[in-house]
């Protein structure tokens, strides 16, 4: 069935492989941002926003997404609700 | 008459570039233009012999730059087109005797006199591409269908951006139908969802493009010829003519694309 599939849609053979390479390829060359850095980056923020408000380190999502050919960096940090404990 | 000034390069070497140029400068004349194309690829000139033209080479970009011959004497007059002119580059100098300033003057020296200039690119990130697009008011990125061509224009499309010569319009290059049916190529929704700009052609794969490069004759001259097809048709686009592309709609099926490609050679 898969291979049926793969035969009829023509993706998933070595071109859809390409894309998806491609896709992750293009991602890291246009920001040169690498995951370290993403890492050191979230640590920093982190240590800013702990200073004013409690939040849980391990909620917090760091990521990059691309629209068209701009590249945005999405910070999402839920608060601790103060009372909640 | 304040000639339009366009670039075409790519990043990665061997994608078509100089085939684009030709056949573009070609087709524009054969369309009513004028057209001046220089190679800006100093040291490894090659539009002259694409265009049948290298052997009638006395003076090159070089000698206009550094004052050894006027620009006209430089300007290799095709006797086949009505209108389609010649600078090439020089073969055996230093390639940082041209610098992006002395490329904007010269350009500006001739442009009063023609309507096109089209500007053959070296390949690279280099001088030799900085020179190419400093005189530019657009840029066609020209890439084919694989993985280090597409990220290689990824990078160029980004630094056209960068030096405020964008946005760049795409020519996907030696598209294989064929392939594409059997999912072993990426298809020019692929391309175009990956590099995210416009697109001015596609241009499929043709025999016919290396036999008219034998032979020094641009393959747009060739009536029968489905990269000549689309050639012509980039060339008409750029004059504002509103030629359809393919459907990129996602609704539309990979066979209608393709039959699309064949029968109406490239669009």
């Amino acid at each position: 069935m898969s291979d049926w599939f793969s035969k009829f849609s023509g993706k998933t053979k070595s071109a859809g492989e390409a894309k998806e390479r491609l896709k992750l390829i293009l991602i890291h060359d246009r920001t040169d941002i690498t995951a370290t850095t993403l890492d050191e980056m979230k640590d920093g923020i982190l240590q800013v926003i702990s200073n004013h408000v409690t939040i849980d380190p391990s909620e917090v999502k760091i990521t990059m997404v691309h629209e068209g050919r701009e590249q945005r960096l999405i910070a999402d940090i839920p608060l601790k609700q103060i009372g909640k404990q | 008459m304040a000639a339009k000034i366009i670039t075409i390069t790519s990043g990665k070497g061997g994608v078509g570039k100089t085939t684009a140029t030709a056949n573009i400068s070609v087709a524009l004349a054969q369309l009513g233009q004028k057209v001046v194309c220089i190679d800006s690829d100093i040291g490894l000139r090659n539009l002259d012999v694409v265009l049948g033209l290298e052997n009638r080479i006395v003076y090159d970009l070089v000698d206009v730059i550094e004052g050894r011959c006027r620009i006209r004497q430089a300007m290799i007059k095709d006797k086949r087109f009505e209108g389609m002119y010649l600078i090439p580059a020089a073969q055996t100098r230093n390639k940082n005797a041209v610098s992006p300033s002395d490329m904007i003057q010269l350009c500006n020296e001739i442009r009063e006199e023609v309507n096109w200039i089209l500007i053959d690119s070296p390949a690279g990130i280099e001088r030799g591409f900085k020179n190419a697009i400093a005189p530019a008011e657009e840029v066609l990125v020209i890439t084919n269908p694989d993985v280090s061509a597409v990220r290689d224009a990824d990078r160029i499309i980004g630094i056209i951006e960068s030096e405020e010569k964008g946005p760049a319009r795409l020519i996907i290059n030696r598209l294989n139908p064929e392939m594409i049916r059997r999912g072993e190529m990426l298809d020019a929704g692929d391309v175009l969802e990956l590099l995210a700009v416009k697109l001015i052609g596609i241009v499929p794969e043709d025999e016919k493009v290396l036999r008219s490069t034998n032979i020094g004759k641009p393959v747009v001259t060739h009536e029968k010829s489905i990269a000549g097809q689309a050639f012509r048709n980039i060339a008409r686009r750029m004059m504002g003519d509103d030629i359809p592309l393919i459907d990129l709609d996602a609704k539309d099926g990979i066979f209608n694309r393709i039959s699309r490609i064949f029968n109406t050679g490239g669009e």
